[in-house]
């Protein structure tokens, strides 16, 4: 085994055994653990005592710049810059300016939830200690994993190992880092 | 007092005969791993000819001037805007599925997101090589953007052609963003598989793309988050843009397109379109793949329904643009519509109703639902028809407007139809890719809806 474990983890087959187990283990006070699951499980974030998504704050900051860049843009574009009457229209109007604002506000809200979602996730990150488990291929697959890092207050080798075996985690391994 | 409690209604199941999540995993990564069958050349070869037409007529284009259309005066403006509507409406269809029924929490829509938003990403191509050949001098197709430029002068945002350029661009990059988003749980599969088998480039390829996606629960909070919100915004977007897209027409003068109803008869002619085209697609697909576990006879019946409920709306439209033509007592307006109906071009306006009003309500009955290769008929009658509905908007308001010495006729030039019939090869040729190498249904989302994935499947639900 590695000298410097990144952390141990344990395989569930159900969604249902993992969820039970990660109560388990966020009721035992465990901060630095994750799960491993091929599709999001309903209810998971609960038990994991994960909070809710910070990403729809920047979201909202994105679409509210998109909305000023349209406005304030054409009011530079065609008022300030080149003003230049056209079919007897008012130079600036937000009405006009409003459909293209409208796309921008979605567009750079689109593109903030993204950025934003990689940003908070800590993505792309190709390599990670959790990729170089033998079996976790299948995390991808129809298998569930549950992983403690060594970096938690709490870990200590034998005890984790006990709690992961009590909650019914399966083959209890150590993760090299 | 008693508790009166609900009615169960039992739940179709989304996937088929109890599949596992490895047998989902193995079904559609399978088809991008196999071999590349023999069908799929030939098609690819086909389609590749059929593109030729686009390619082909383009360059002609360019190289001897937009004359080559058939346009003429009174009509400046005939085929290419009615491709242009055309396939941008059929890629709402993909949008719809994916946004709209995600929030509505619809979900048959799993099994057919992927394949639908390809189609959106792939019609929203075809559909913009018309508007920017169409400008005639290619190369100056970026004074359409806000970029400076030597004359000082910026674009025209009073315009509604301005608008088309700012809705037709974000649909565009937002689909793709979404449908990548969608994507990347399905490439970490694809990547995690072939590395199993040890084939490192593909691996290292697809898993450059998966951004090292490892299905951490920390990060299917913020990636559902994301979805959602990209869903969210989705939305307003695809409906938008069939608005600014009829816009083109509603805010010009002419009679039959100056109407307050284009916007929403637009946008549910566009998903009416879409959900023809999705059909036209997915049940070959079905048929050669043998998906019938994931595309069940549920989903063609709610695809199906949609149809009838769209094709329904537009009739409704189609027969209030009439009333309102002789409410209004606009005699330009009246004869605007006597003449669609009964003028030079009755031909096309009647295969529009004949496919879009009478084709959907053949759907009412579920012995046709049940026909597979019957509603793959019907799908295409649905696709002739809202090609056939913007023609008669565009060429029959254009060709007769307000004064009868400036009447014309249009009919297409042979460049025309040749580009025309090349972007279906052009559309071809990227779906054929597409199933060639990637995901065609979303695997993660697809487990997600299977009874197993329910956490608290088998147990009381006490907790």
């Amino acid at each position: 085994m590695a000298e410097k474990p990144y952390g141990l983890i344990a395989t569930f087959d159900t969604p249902g055994a993992l969820m039970h187990a990660a109560e388990q283990v966020r009721d035992a006070g465990y901060m630095k653990w994750d799960c491993i699951t091929p599709f999001p499980v309903h209810g998971l974030d609960k038990a994991m005592g994960v909070r809710r998504s910070k990403v729809p704050r920047i979201s909202l900051a994105g679409g509210i710049t998109g909305f000023c860049t349209g406005m304030s843009m054409i009011w530079f574009m065609d008022r300030f810059d080149y003003p230049i009457t056209v079919g007897g229209k008012p130079l600036f109007s937000p009405l006009f300016a409003f459909p293209v604002s409208y796309e921008l506000t979605i567009l750079f809200t689109a593109f903030a939830t993204i950025g934003g979602m990689f940003f908070l996730n800590g993505l792309p990150m190709h390599y990670h200690p959790v990729l170089n488990y033998e079996d976790i291929r299948r995390g991808t697959d129809d298998l569930f994993f549950l992983v403690i890092e060594k970096a938690d207050a709490r870990y200590d080798a034998a005890n984790t190992r006990a709690l992961l075996e009590k909650v019914g985690g399966k083959l209890v391994n150590e993760l090299e880092s | 007092m008693t508790e009166i409690k609900p009615a169960v209604k039992p739940r179709s199941a989304m996937v088929g005969n109890h599949r596992s999540f490895s047998w989902i995993t193995e079904k559609i990564c399978g088809i991008a791993e196999e071999k590349t069958p023999v069908w799929w050349w030939w098609c690819f070869a086909v389609a590749c000819i059929v593109a030729s037409f686009t390619v082909i007529g383009i360059t002609y284009l360019v190289a001897t001037g937009v004359g080559v259309w058939g346009h003429r005066n009174p009509v400046n403006w005939a085929w290419d805007i009615v491709n242009f509507v055309f396939w941008i409406g059929i890629g709402h269809a993909g949008t719809l599925i994916s946004a709209i029924l995600c929030l509505l929490r619809q979900k048959w829509r799993t099994s057919i997101n992927r394949s639908a938003e390809a189609m959106t990403i792939f019609a929203v191509v075809c559909a913009g090589i018309f508007p920017v050949f169409h400008v005639g001098r290619v190369w100056y197709a970026w004074f359409l953007f806000p970029l400076p430029n030597s004359n000082y002068i910026w674009q025209n945002y009073r315009s509604p052609l301005e608008w088309d350029v700012f809705a037709v661009s974000t649909y565009g990059t937002v689909s793709v963003l979404f449908w990548y988003v969608g994507m990347i749980p399905d490439l970490a599969t694809m990547r995690d598989r072939f590395n199993a088998v040890g084939k490192t480039l593909k691996a290292r390829l697809y898993g450059f793309f998966a951004m090292g996606w490892r299905g951490s629960s920390r990060h299917w909070s913020n990636y559902e988050m994301a979805y959602l919100i990209l869903a969210g915004i989705s939305t307003p977007l695809v409906l938008s843009v069939h608005t600014i897209v009829s816009f083109d027409f509603a805010v010009s003068l002419l009679p039959g397109w100056h109407t307050t109803i284009f916007p929403p008869y637009f946008v549910a002619g566009a998903i009416f379109s879409g959900f023809g085209m999705v059909l036209t697609l997915i049940l070959p697909l079905r048929a050669v793949y043998h998906l019938e576990d994931l595309i069940t006879q549920y989903h063609i019946d709610c695809m199906c329904k949609v149809i009838l409920a769209t094709g329904t709306m537009v009739g409704y439209a189609y027969a209030m643009e009439f009333f309102i033509a002789w409410y209004s007592s606009n005699p330009y307006e009246g004869f605007a519509f006597i003449n669609r109906a009964f003028g030079p071009y009755w031909w096309s306006y009647f295969i529009m109703i004949a496919c879009n009003v009478i084709t959907p309500q053949f759907f009412w009955f579920k012995g046709i639902r049940e026909n597979t290769t019957l509603v793959f008929i019907l799908s295409l009658f649905v696709n002739v028809g809202m090609w056939f509905e913007r023609f008669v908007i565009i060429a029959t308001s254009l060709a007769r407007d307000f004064l009868p010495s400036s009447w014309g006729y249009y009919s297409p030039s042979i460049v025309e139809i040749f580009t025309f019939f090349g972007t279906f090869g052009v559309f071809s040729v990227l779906f054929l890719l597409f199933i060639r190498f990637l995901p065609i249904m979303a695997i993660a989302e697809l487990k997600a809806v299977t009874p197993q994935a329910d956490p608290h499947a088998g147990h009381d639900s006490s907790h």
